[in-house]
């Protein structure tokens, strides 16, 4: 890609007041670096990205208002988890997660179980035990 | 206190820490040098592997080869260290700090305070430098930021002990030799030769094959998933390809970089000449980013746009392949 080519397109580098830096070939075909603020095609994945990560925690707390699913389900689709990434945090089996993801389930759960989903959510044992979605 | 270390912004984490680490120690190289003599150009497509709801694609080998890889070329040795304990984890890079050595770590970039909010997700594989301890709070060296930043005790703890795949453990590593005299030329050739073993490799999932499964496979997700798991498999696809730490067309340009600087080295014309096209080839994969962009904006587009996309993918691959071939052939 030649330098005056790259893209200067406003994306969420902003937020963060970052650019990021690129190779790209100056007037003699001779490689360089040049910033970029950001570029429209990956800011349209990365909002497509965001996008359904915002309908999958729309569609968990509808399931917790309709007693479909525990609100462990919702704060792991808040905190762009799956039950991979999360049975890791907790320290517990997949299935066992997957378990505690039912509401009858979730509401036999002891406290030092459920603190253990609290301190991974960066929550506490209220806010998780009394999300009811609405 | 705060360790003498230059911060220079560069395209790709690892090579970023691995330059900057080594620029410490009084061994000058260039970010794509070091890319380059890594063998950093890769593909693999690990069709069951989900991540963020999508198959495994990668443009980079395993976190950590690159600079593994290019030390043990070099005849640079890197100590490594994991840490069952936080506690120790910490003590031991804070040892390091007292003894005036700039410490790179792998973290996670879900908890990185610093990083925009799109680019938070569970990532655990990617790598800062931290250069002293002021107040309190961590000096970071980001070497995809442009310029350096802090963390606390606790938020560096958090990204040391990020959980899931490829979890850091509190890896920390830095060079603790580094020889006289390095051999370049024999370090580069060796770098070559790998990358194009790798990327020709007889194996569906690595290299200019998997490139290939990955295209024949739009059109079929396409048809048995929907329009909008496949926009999303191929979102996946340009994140891959263009997010910070990541990079695949962009790593076309670094490995352009690497071949112009090789080709002054090695004093080998035909290296130019690669160097150019390879850069072609970016440019390719940066229009097939851009295509695939499309998709999404025009919601409505007719199926063939997917058989589209298959083909430009297939030809990339193809020009792929006669390009390692050439490179394999002029070292």
């Amino acid at each position: 890609m030649k330098k005056q080519d790259l893209p200067q397109d406003e994306s969420n580098l902003q937020s963060a007041n970052m650019t990021e830096v690129l190779y790209v070939t100056d007037e003699n075909d001779n490689y360089t670096t040049a910033n970029s603020i950001g570029w429209d095609a990956k800011k349209a994945a990365l909002e497509e990205s965001m996008e359904l990560i915002h309908e999958r925690i729309e569609e968990a707390r509808q399931n917790v208002a309709n007693h479909k699913v525990s609100p462990i389900i919702y704060f792991m689709e808040l905190n762009k988890m799956d039950f991979q990434v999360l049975s890791a945090y907790v320290g517990m089996w997949q299935w066992r997660v997957k378990r505690h993801g039912k509401p009858k389930i979730f509401k036999t759960l002891n406290d030092s179980v459920l603190k253990k989903y609290a301190d991974t959510f960066g929550i506490s044992l209220e806010e998780l035990k009394n999300f009811d979605g609405k | 206190m705060k360790l003498n270390f230059e911060h220079h912004q560069t395209a790709h984490c690892e090579n970023g820490v691995a330059s900057n680490l080594l620029l410490n120690k009084g061994l000058k190289l260039s970010e794509p040098m070091i890319f380059g003599i890594g063998s950093g150009l890769f593909f693999v497509y690990l069709p069951f592997l989900k991540v963020n709801f999508a198959p495994g694609f990668s443009y980079r080998p395993m976190p950590g080869a690159i600079f593994s890889k290019a030390a043990k070329r070099l005849g640079i040795k890197i100590k490594r260290l994991k840490f069952s304990n936080p506690q120790e984890a910490q003590k031991a890079l804070e040892k390091n700090l007292n003894s005036n050595i700039p410490t790179g770590l792998q973290v996670g970039v879900f908890n990185l305070t610093y990083f925009p909010e799109e680019y938070k997700f569970h990532f655990n594989a990617h790598n800062l430098v931290v250069y002293g301890k002021e107040n309190g709070k961590f000096l970071i060296s980001d070497p995809v930021m442009d310029y350096t930043t802090t963390l606390t005790e606790a938020e560096l703890e958090k990204v040391r002990y990020a959980k899931g795949a490829l979890s850091p453990k509190g890896h920390m590593y830095y060079p603790t030799y580094i020889p006289e005299h390095v051999n370049l030329e024999e370090a580069i050739r060796k770098g070559i030769k790998d990358t194009c073993k790798n990327m020709l490799a007889p194996v569906p999932i690595i290299g200019v094959k998997a490139m290939r499964w990955v295209a024949k496979s739009i059109p079929k997700w396409a048809a048995k998933k929907g329009a909008k798991t496949t926009n999303h498999y191929l979102g996946q696809l340009i994140r891959m390809q263009e997010e910070i730490g990541t990079g695949g067309g962009g790593f076309r340009f670094i490995y352009g970089a690497f071949l112009q600087e090789a080709a002054v080295i090695l004093k080998n014309e035909k290296l130019n000449e690669l160097s150019k096209e390879i850069t072609m080839i970016g440019d390719l994969w940066r229009d097939f980013a851009v295509d695939i962009a499309r998709v999404y904006k025009n919601r409505n587009l007719k199926s063939d746009i997917y058989n589209q996309l298959s083909k430009n993918m297939l030809h990339i691959a193809d020009l792929e392949e006669a390009f390692y071939k050439k490179l394999r052939k002029a070292i």
